[in-house]
């Protein structure tokens, strides 16, 4: 009898593909080193996270969400909170409670807090949400982000209302963005492998059959809730830590539709397909910046008028998606077959050596 | 008494915006099940189309100059170009992609609409003179309620009642509702996809045009954000409403302006800032309640 592999070995490969295509964007920085193209690849890692962070709920559940920047929101203002100086804070935030007033910690714990705090949030929300699904649900969760960045920005002693939240510490090596890219694709994978994941996409596609064998979507959907509104909180902390500066505006349509856009042109189901979409719609970006600002092509100067970068973007995301309109990945993740545990015919699986 | 008329008149206006915003994307999202992100960007090409491109601060009126009677059939020919041209290129090719595959290609689109505006007129918003007359109060029954406020009410019920009877008693009207309720099923009974679909584009463009004139008139202001913030009401309320339900989104939109116009007169000060939020607050409460909408439609309805 022939025993079949978990499916641990049989998809191990994918997150070890992504992990080092995350490691191999590391390094450019690292060659490059200049300021500028640092701060690129900062970028692209936060967007990471925040991509892959909505691909947990959106790909595994199937239910689109307008919302998710919302938590980024949360998460963005809660290290911005813990972190700025108490004496700036008192100034302009007087509204905190004294503990967060007096606290100045490092941005690890920052990181940690709004973590915790944007899935806490997450928790309480989709408790009530859940329940919905289809576009209903998408617009639900849309309404979501519309009261949480009115009450940011209205709420003038705690949020200093719309104008920006400065003086967060900036952290600018690339280790730390990175770190938590690979953490944020591990623990996707990790979910997306586990019995909730597995049942999660079970009621994605036959959602009346999957209810009969006996899986609670409401439940499932929560989880993934949870988990990705964690990590929306992380990419938003983490781009706190970027720039040194938040605003509520920041975190509405615009990051909103970026970030959907990458995911649906990467592929919307799969986890391959939000990481490779953030890498090559950023190194589109990036090129077409640098033709903005002008290339040299053999001494003519040539550069490209104001707007034309994003009209460029926009067109190649629509071309994109006609000639393949469940994205570049078709769904599919990047695997490589039979990797590191070969299939041998007694069904007995080797370990992996090396 | 005249503060009540006033809050009244308000309201009515403001959902009138928004139900004809939110009418211009059921009519698409029924035929083609499409939720077009665009249509925020057809209004702002609308009013800009009104400008001589230039990016200085100061606008050089173009079409804006023409006689009324001939302005406004322009605009709406050139909503319904821009709306009908948006179909032939790119959603025609998406008619079998799934429905985010879809709602990302019109918000592509409607980033290259509004960046193809950058270009030509820049970011700043720019002033636009357009019947200021029509500003001026007027009185009813000691209120002053501004003239527009009464045209626009005045516009939106003839625009409504318009469409319901081309809707109801003409042969394409039928033949678009028919494809509503079911694409496939009006498709095997001899009806043309192709012409349907293209006439409800034309049909939402044209009330984008009317929007986009009405906000140029009341705003006085061209800003190629202006048609972003009605377009998500707008597109809140057609689901609100009942996706694909035409009389839901009308209701809906009336009704989500009702509300923020009645918040914002009696909310108590310090929380009128907040005015969004319980609206959007209120919006998940009757998603909660209605999943699928005040209107269901028959065909809607999930079968197990």
């Amino acid at each position: 009898m022939q025993r079949s592999q978990t499916i641990l070995q049989r998809t191990l490969s994918t997150p070890v593909i992504l992990i080092a295509i995350l490691a191999i964007v590391a390094l450019a920085a690292l060659i490059v080193g200049t300021g500028p193209f640092n701060q690129t690849v900062i970028e692209i890692f936060i967007r990471i996270v925040l991509v892959v962070g909505l691909y947990v709920f959106i790909g595994n559940s199937g239910v689109i969400s307008f919302g998710h920047i919302g938590f980024t929101c949360l998460g963005a203002y809660m290290t911005a909170w813990l972190t700025i100086l108490p004496a700036m804070k008192k100034s302009k935030l007087k509204g905190l409670p004294d503990i967060i007033l007096n606290a100045k910690l490092h941005y690890g714990w920052g990181l940690l807090a709004a973590t915790i705090f944007a899935g806490l949030c997450a928790y309480i929300i989709g408790k009530v949400l859940m329940r919905l699904s289809g576009i209903a649900a998408s617009i639900a969760t849309f309404a979501v982000l519309a009261v949480i960045i009115q009450v940011y920005s209205n709420w003038d002693s705690v949020t200093g209302a719309q104008s920006s939240v400065v003086g967060i510490p900036i952290v600018r090596t690339v280790w730390p963005y990175f770190a938590c890219a690979v953490l944020v694709v591990i623990v996707a994978y990790s979910y997306s492998i586990s019995r909730s994941g597995l049942a999660l996409r079970s009621a994605r596609d036959e959602a009346i059959a999957a209810s009969a064998s006996g899986v609670d979507i409401t439940r499932e959907r929560l989880i993934a809730f949870v988990i990705s509104g964690a990590m929306m909180g992380l990419g938003g902390a983490l781009y706190a830590h970027s720039v040194g500066v938040v605003t509520p505006d920041t975190f509405y349509l615009n990051l909103t539709f970026i970030c959907l856009s990458m995911l649906v042109v990467g592929g919307m189901n799969s986890l391959s397909g939000a990481v490779l979409g953030v890498v090559i719609l950023s190194s589109i970006i990036q090129l077409l910046r640098w033709f903005e600002k002008g290339v040299d092509f053999g001494g003519s100067i040539v550069a490209l008028p104001l707007g034309v970068q994003e009209i460029a973007i926009g067109v190649v995301m629509i071309v994109i998606l006609m000639f393949r309109p469940s994205g570049l990945t078709r769904n599919k993740e990047l695997s490589w077959p039979h990797w590191p545990f070969k299939q041998l015919p007694a069904g007995r699986s080797r370990a992996p050596t090396g | 008494m005249t503060a009540l008329l006033q809050v009244f008149f308000d309201a009515l206006s403001l959902g009138s915006l928004y139900a004809l915003g939110a009418l211009g994307i059921a009519l698409i999202f029924g035929v083609m099940r499409l939720v077009n992100f665009a249509h925020g960007d057809y209004i702002a090409f609308c009013v800009f189309a009104m400008l001589w491109p230039s990016i200085d601060a100061a606008a050089i009126v173009f079409l804006g100059n023409l006689p009324a009677w001939v302005l406004i059939p322009v605009i709406l020919v050139l909503g319904a170009g821009i709306s009908v041209l948006s179909e032939i290129l790119v959603f025609r090719r998406f008619r079998n992609a799934n429905p985010a595959t879809m709602m990302i290609a019109s918000f592509a689109l409607g980033f290259v609409i509004k960046y193809f505006l950058l270009m030509l007129y820049s970011s700043r918003p720019k002033s636009i003179d357009l019947w200021s007359a029509v500003s001026l109060p007027l009185e009813i029954f000691g209120a002053r309620i501004p003239l527009l406020q009464v045209i626009t009410i005045a516009v939106t019920l003839v625009i409504l009642l318009g469409l319901v009877l081309f809707l109801k008693h003409t042969r394409y009207g039928l033949e678009m509702r028919a494809a509503a309720e079911n694409f496939t099923m009006a498709r095997m009974l001899g009806i043309r996809a192709n012409t349907v679909i293209m006439m409800a584009f034309a049909l939402s463009g044209m009330l984008a045009a009317a929007v986009g004139l009405i906000l140029a008139t009341q705003s006085g202001t061209a800003d190629i954000q202006m048609g972003a913030n009605l377009m998500l009401v707008a597109f809140v309320a057609t689901v609100v409403g009942g996706l694909g339900s035409l009389p839901g989104a009308v209701f809906a939109g009336f009704l989500i302006g009702g509300l923020s116009s009645l918040m914002q007169a009696y909310l108590p000060p310090d929380a009128r800032p907040f005015r969004d939020a319980f609206v959007y607050g209120a919006v998940i409460f009757m998603l909660i309640w209605r999943p699928n909408g005040l209107f269901t439609q028959k065909s809607a309805k999930q079968r197990v």
